[in-house]
């Protein structure tokens, strides 16, 4: 066996043995599926007469039909738009606590860092939906304790799951659970800031302010890049956050994000190409806006590098 | 040689795996002929709590004569399991036996899912009222379930709070509507109830009282009917209650819905004969202050009430054993000692009407002791339900239902034109799929 592996050909083919198992499974469980998903999206049922018994309902070609139909819908639309609104919010509020953060972690004055690094962090490891619960048991006015603290003090008690309240209480889980993994991302690469870079400003007079704007952020500008990039993607899907809500209050409906409406066309009501498509759909939409966020983000970068 | 050793062994190993395959292929043809001969063992997919323990019964007892072995697969309640149970029919790998809610029945034979077990559980027939069986037929000739539970319609209220305000149980809906308002002007932060667009069961239920017909037949069309008067007689009366304020308008099964039911905020609940078990864990503090009766009625002549919830067990088409799934499916629900154990273990209210005065059924729930005859009662309101209709795509009308009603009962808004967008979405996807519908 060991004098086979010598050949020169089994020296050549080697690469693409190892490559094997990696092909295999990618194939067979994401490319298939994929395949799969789209072939689905071109298809449609039909069915005979009152529907029953058997043979009456038979999977026929549907052409462009599911994604006319996906593309005019105006609940999809809507919902790409309460989910645009929603992202307003989010992502700016995120990104903008986790960068401050992690510049005050990264600051010479700060005490107890590893404890506060955890804390911060710590929202992040627990599960979307676990944390959507726990907020919707402290939106609710009945049994949160805010609402009996509100109502001693006579203060006055918000709706926060109706109307633009709605998108804050929402917005609210996200930049919790969110916020942590974001800042543990922009610090890593603070940390990674060359030390003579900051003793020579600091030399040459800059105040704490001035090398946290001038050169500390630009210099992270390639994960904050990464960090929005990943925060868009998130957002775009959002899903966890409002299905979780979702029995607690009428505000919520059950299309209220794409992917919802994707997952009540598919398991609501059963219709699997309806589904398929405006998954496709959604897919190009995050595929588009990402790398094209990607790419205009690239070429400022290679612009300023050039000057 | 240490290699030859264990080439030996997995050639072995394989043999003796093609053999069983070989051994089950044989198993599985043979069993398609009329006489079954050599063990069976089934799948079934349920989500009744404590159902292994009554497979358990039938396991040691009936089906160890018949060498019938059934296997408990514990799956998610209503909807999920109906998508589910479809996805596997597609790739032809759907379980023997299947729960199902009468409502998922026309949805699961329209697909081909679940088969036709009219030879071997008709006789079963007279077990059961007639409005029950007839779900199960969809109305035609063949069988496609075994009724398990049903879910009759039923008021339940705050006894001691009902004396403490002055309030009269009602007996019709209009009765009903002054209690509200009368509660209101006495103690104005508490509402008789709330309208919740979260289970659409309930307001299905309300409707089939009135009489509704959601979803009939005439030769090869059918006609959605969910728009019809009795529907929006039901639908108005309701969004008139909230619009003026008399009940309110958050839906049930949330952390403040318990609460509101557990501090008697909300002094009553319309809904059926299972209430008992929710109420026990919405409500625990409360227990033994509730008390139930009938549904209030549309007029003073009437005797009629609705169904929510409830459900059957299907033999499914792609089952190799499907008389001997139909004989468990039988015996599940029809034999004296799997009811009682169904009763005792999983806490469901059988279909059998036998079965609803005996066993586990002669004392009333822990949590309604003060009101010794609950089943008595729930047995003669079980008599009065109406009959009801449902079509291939209750899916669809009961999530609209949820989205619809949800923003209406939000923005105190016109029910009467959510119950239009129910009728057009449901329509408009029936054609979609290809159905004929009568207009």
């Amino acid at each position: 066996m060991t004098s086979a592996r010598r050949k020169p050909y089994g020296v050549k083919g080697a690469p693409y043995a190892f490559l094997i198992p990696a092909t295999v499974l990618f194939l067979l469980f994401f490319a298939l599926p994929i395949g799969y998903a789209i072939w689905l999206s071109f298809r449609k049922v039909k069915v005979s007469g009152l529907g029953l018994g058997s043979g009456a309902r038979r999977e026929v070609w549907a052409g462009l039909e599911n994604y006319t139909a996906a593309l005019t819908d105006s609940e999809l639309v809507n919902g790409a738009l309460r989910v645009l609104g929603y992202g307003c919010i989010v992502v700016p509020v995120m990104l903008g606590l986790a960068l401050l953060f992690a510049l005050m972690l990264d600051s010479d004055k700060v005490r107890f860092a590893p404890f506060t690094r955890l804390a911060i962090f710590l929202p992040y490891a627990i599960p979307g939906v676990v944390a959507a619960l726990l907020w919707g048991f402290l939106y609710l006015p009945d049994v949160s304790p805010f609402y009996f603290v509100l109502d001693r003090l006579g203060l006055p008690q918000p709706d926060l799951l109706d109307g633009g309240p709605l998108y804050l209480a929402l917005s609210n889980i996200a930049v919790w659970g969110g916020t942590g993994f974001n800042m543990i991302v922009i610090y890593t690469s603070l940390q990674a800031i060359p030390a003579e870079v900051h003793e020579a400003a600091k030399l040459d007079g800059a105040t704490p302010l001035q090398i946290a704007l001038k050169i500390k952020i630009p210099m992270v500008a390639p994960s904050l890049v990464l960090t929005f990039f990943f925060s868009i993607i998130a957002t775009l899907q959002v899903f966890n956050e409002p299905t979780t809500l979702k029995p607690l209050t009428n505000s919520v409906s059950t299309t209220w994000s794409p992917l919802m409406k994707v997952y009540q066309d598919a398991f609501g009501k059963g219709d699997i190409y309806a589904a398929a498509a405006q998954a496709t759909i959604i897919a190009l939409a995050t595929l588009l806006l990402s790398f094209g966020f990607l790419r205009a983000a690239n070429r400022r970068q290679k612009q300023e590098a050039a000057r | 040689m240490p290699n030859t050793k264990r080439t030996r062994l997995v050639a072995s190993t394989i043999a003796v795996a093609l053999g069983a395959t070989a051994l089950a292929a044989c198993g599985s043809s043979d069993s398609d002929s009329e006489a079954e001969s050599g063990p069976v063992s089934l799948t079934y997919w349920t989500w009744t709590p404590g159902m292994d323990k009554v497979v358990d019964l039938w396991n040691k007892g009936p089906g160890k004569k018949d060498r019938i072995t059934v296997t408990v697969k514990k799956q998610a309640s209503g909807d999920t399991l109906v998508t589910k149970i479809l996805t596997a029919h597609k790739a032809g790998q759907a379980p023997d036996l299947v729960q199902a809610e009468y409502q998922a029945l026309p949805t699961l034979v329209s697909n081909d899912a679940v088969a036709d077990i009219a030879g071997e559980v008709g006789d079963a027939k007279d077990k059961f009222a007639d409005g029950v069986w007839q779900q199960t037929t969809l109305g035609t000739d063949a069988v496609y379930a075994v009724p398990q539970d049903i879910g009759p319609m039923m008021f339940y209220y705050r006894e001691d709070l009902f004396k403490q305000y002055g309030l009269k149980v009602p007996a019709t809906w209009e009765e009903f509507a002054e209690t509200a308002r009368a509660l209101k002007k006495k103690a104005p932060d508490k509402d008789l109830t709330t309208f919740s667009a979260n289970d659409s069961g309930l307001f299905a239920g309300l409707a089939q009282q009135a009489g509704a017909k959601w979803w009939t037949t005439s030769g090869e069309k059918w006609k959605v009917g969910i728009d019809d008067a009795a529907s929006q007689k039901v639908a108005k009366f309701w969004g008139d209650l909230v619009k003026e304020g008399a009940v309110d308008n958050q839906p049930m099964y949330t952390p403040a819905w318990n609460k509101a039911l557990n501090t008697g905020k909300q002094i009553a609940w319309v809904s059926a004969v299972w209430a008992p078990g929710t109420l026990t864990t919405a409500a625990p503090d409360t227990k033994g202050k509730w008390a139930m009766a009938p549904l209030p009625q549309w007029s003073d002549s009437a005797n009629v009430t609705g169904s929510w919830g409830g459900s059957s067990t299907a033999v499914t088409t792609d089952s190799d054993h499907k008389a001997a799934a139909a004989k468990f499916a039988a015996w599940l629900n029809t034999d004296g000692d799997a009811l009682n154990a169904l009763a005792k273990e999983s806490g469901i209210y059988p279909a059998s009407t036998s079965a609803q005065l005996s066993g586990a059924f002669t004392t009333p729930p822990d949590y309604f002791s003060n009101q010794v005859d609950f089943y008595k009662t729930a047995a003669e309101i079980a008599e009065t339900t109406a009959p009801s209709a449902w079509g291939p795509n209750v899916n669809v009308a009961y999530t609209t239902f949820k989205d619809a009603f949800g923003e209406a009962a939000k923005n105190k808004s016109d029910f009467a034109a959510a119950l239009k967008t129910m009728q057009d979405d449901t329509v408009a996807d029936l054609k979609k799929q290809g159905f004929e519908v009568s207009e």
